[in-house]
């Protein structure tokens, strides 16, 4: 599934070692201090790599990347499910 | 009147903010040149207290070297106060041209351009030599100017977790299809104190055919045997394709910066670099003291030599009396205190003792990691560093936080 996929992704991609946090479908990554504005562009490399789509900036804000299912939502515009 | 009462309530209102958020920056006046004791009025307008500065970036001691402070009165008697130009109409003397030809021999590279600071090199570098063909990988910590610098480029930006060797190799397989890669670090990391691990970093990027990026404020006139910067200290002199550095710390304090790499790169930035084309030139005694301070770093590595002994010292002094520092390899030492208040009045407590020392909290650091991050000079002598060492272990005590663990410093005060 998408969201699992996206899930598996961000816990390898912004977890360190050993940091035993639970993530969620819900958990706040911008706003919870897991992903910053920065390294929130490695975010929308995977989404669009993996996905092939391309999201314009205006899309790839930090509310519609603050979880899991905030991103599935977007994705959905692209019809992606 | 365009500027009404509204207009001014709404930024009351932001000032406002950032004071019960407990981020407003206040500034302290200093009343004395640089050096390892200044006299500072804290708050302004309250008693002038002569103070140990463990907090600039005055690696080398040369900020008000008496050798520094005359070759810039020379350069402000032969060739004047200002340009009043960018470089490429009338802002060239050919003092700058010497500067630029004294970096490129300190740094080992092929050719060197100035610019009014690093933040402006480091703002107009990307965006003047890549394209949307290419691709920015860069270390999750490197320093705000990087990160703008980064955004005003059209090239793809991609990240990989601090100094994580396997994380970047990942990424740079993934990036194998753009038409040039380039892996951008900090030589030195400003708020841990930790040098980039650039000689794998180097070796990646032969594997996996990328060009590299270093930031070596920093490190430039200290780290490596002969003070050139971190490609020094890993021994990838010359192999590093583009290194900006600042004149305003180790190298005289005063502001200026650099890009300095592959020649053809240097020379797309004399061309494309907004920063470079549309803002003045160098002033003449900033080139005259940066000159000179190259001149005394090139003839002995005397200063750089006591400022590794120093820290060694006080890396030593701060561990074994029980506090908790960031291990590392430069003379920016932080003493971690985890939780934001303590922070502040662990600094506070310490300025009474007669030491200047800031402490830094979120946003400038992550979440539950404040710390007081002390820096070394060559300008301290050992009777410094003791009064120093005294004070913070003093301080520490009266926290009770002396030979404690990370996690028992959180339990008293929160992170």
């Amino acid at each position: 599934m998408v969201k699992d996929a996206i899930l598996e992704y961000v816990k390898g991609e912004y977890l360190e070692e050993g940091d035993d946090r639970e993530l969620t479908f819900d958990t706040p990554l911008i706003s919870g201090g897991i992903v910053d504005s920065f390294s929130m562009v490695s975010l929308k490399v995977f989404l669009e790599t993996k996905y092939n789509i391309s999201i314009p900036d205006a899309k790839a804000t930090p509310e519609a990347f603050d979880s899991v299912n905030n991103i599935v939502a977007l994705l959905k515009e692209f019809n992606i499910e | 009147m365009a500027f009404r009462t509204e207009d001014r309530n709404i930024f009351k209102t932001q000032i406002e903010d950032l004071k019960s958020a407990g981020i407003f920056k206040e500034e302290r006046a200093i009343c004395s040149p640089q050096d390892s004791e200044i006299i500072v009025e804290f708050p302004i307008g309250s008693e002038k207290k002569t103070v140990i500065n463990m907090c600039a970036n005055n690696y080398l001691g040369l900020s008000s070297h008496p050798d520094v402070v005359k070759a810039a009165h020379d350069g402000l008697d032969v060739r004047g106060y200002g340009m009043s130009s960018v470089r490429f109409i009338c802002g060239t003397q050919d003092i700058h041209k010497q500067l630029e030809q004294k970096l490129t021999e300190f740094l080992g590279t092929e050719d060197t351009i100035l610019f009014p600071s690093c933040m402006d090199a480091n703002a107009g570098v990307f965006e003047a030599v890549l394209t949307e063909e290419d691709v920015m990988i860069a270390d999750r910590l490197v320093h705000a100017s990087i990160v703008d610098g980064m955004r005003l480029c059209k090239a793809q930006q991609d990240t990989f977790k601090h100094s994580d060797m396997a994380h970047l190799e990942s990424k740079l397989q993934l990036h194998q299809n753009k038409r040039l890669r380039l892996v951008i670090t900090d030589g030195a990391f400003s708020m841990d104190g930790d040098l980039a691990k650039l000689g794998k970093i180097v070796e990646l990027a032969g594997k996996y055919n990328s060009m590299v990026f270093i930031d070596d404020s920093h490190s430039s006139g200290y780290i490596g045997k002969t003070g050139r910067g971190t490609h020094e200290y890993f021994n990838v002199v010359g192999k590093i394709d583009i290194i900006t550095t600042t004149l305003g710390k180790a190298l005289g304090g005063a502001s200026g910066g650099c890009i300095s790499g592959r020649a053809e790169i240097v020379e797309m930035c004399r061309q494309k670099g907004r920063p470079y084309l549309f803002s003045n030139t160098v002033a003449p005694v900033i080139v005259e003291g940066a000159l000179k301070v190259l001149d005394i770093i090139s003839k002995s590595t005397e200063r750089r030599d006591k400022l590794e002994k120093s820290t060694e010292f006080w890396r030593k002094g701060l561990t074994e009396g029980g506090l908790i520092i960031k291990e590392g390899e430069t003379a920016i030492v932080p003493v971690m205190l985890f939780n934001a208040k303590l922070s502040q009045d662990f600094a506070k407590d310490l300025y009474t003792e007669g030491i200047y020392a800031v402490g830094f909290f979120f946003p400038v650091v992550p979440k539950g990691q404040a710390r007081i991050r002390t820096q070394l000079s060559a300008a301290h002598e050992m009777h410094h560093l003791e009064k120093a060492l005294a004070a913070f272990l003093k301080v520490g005590k009266k926290y009770n936080i002396l030979h404690k663990t990370k996690q028992e410093v959180i339990d008293m005060y929160g992170a």
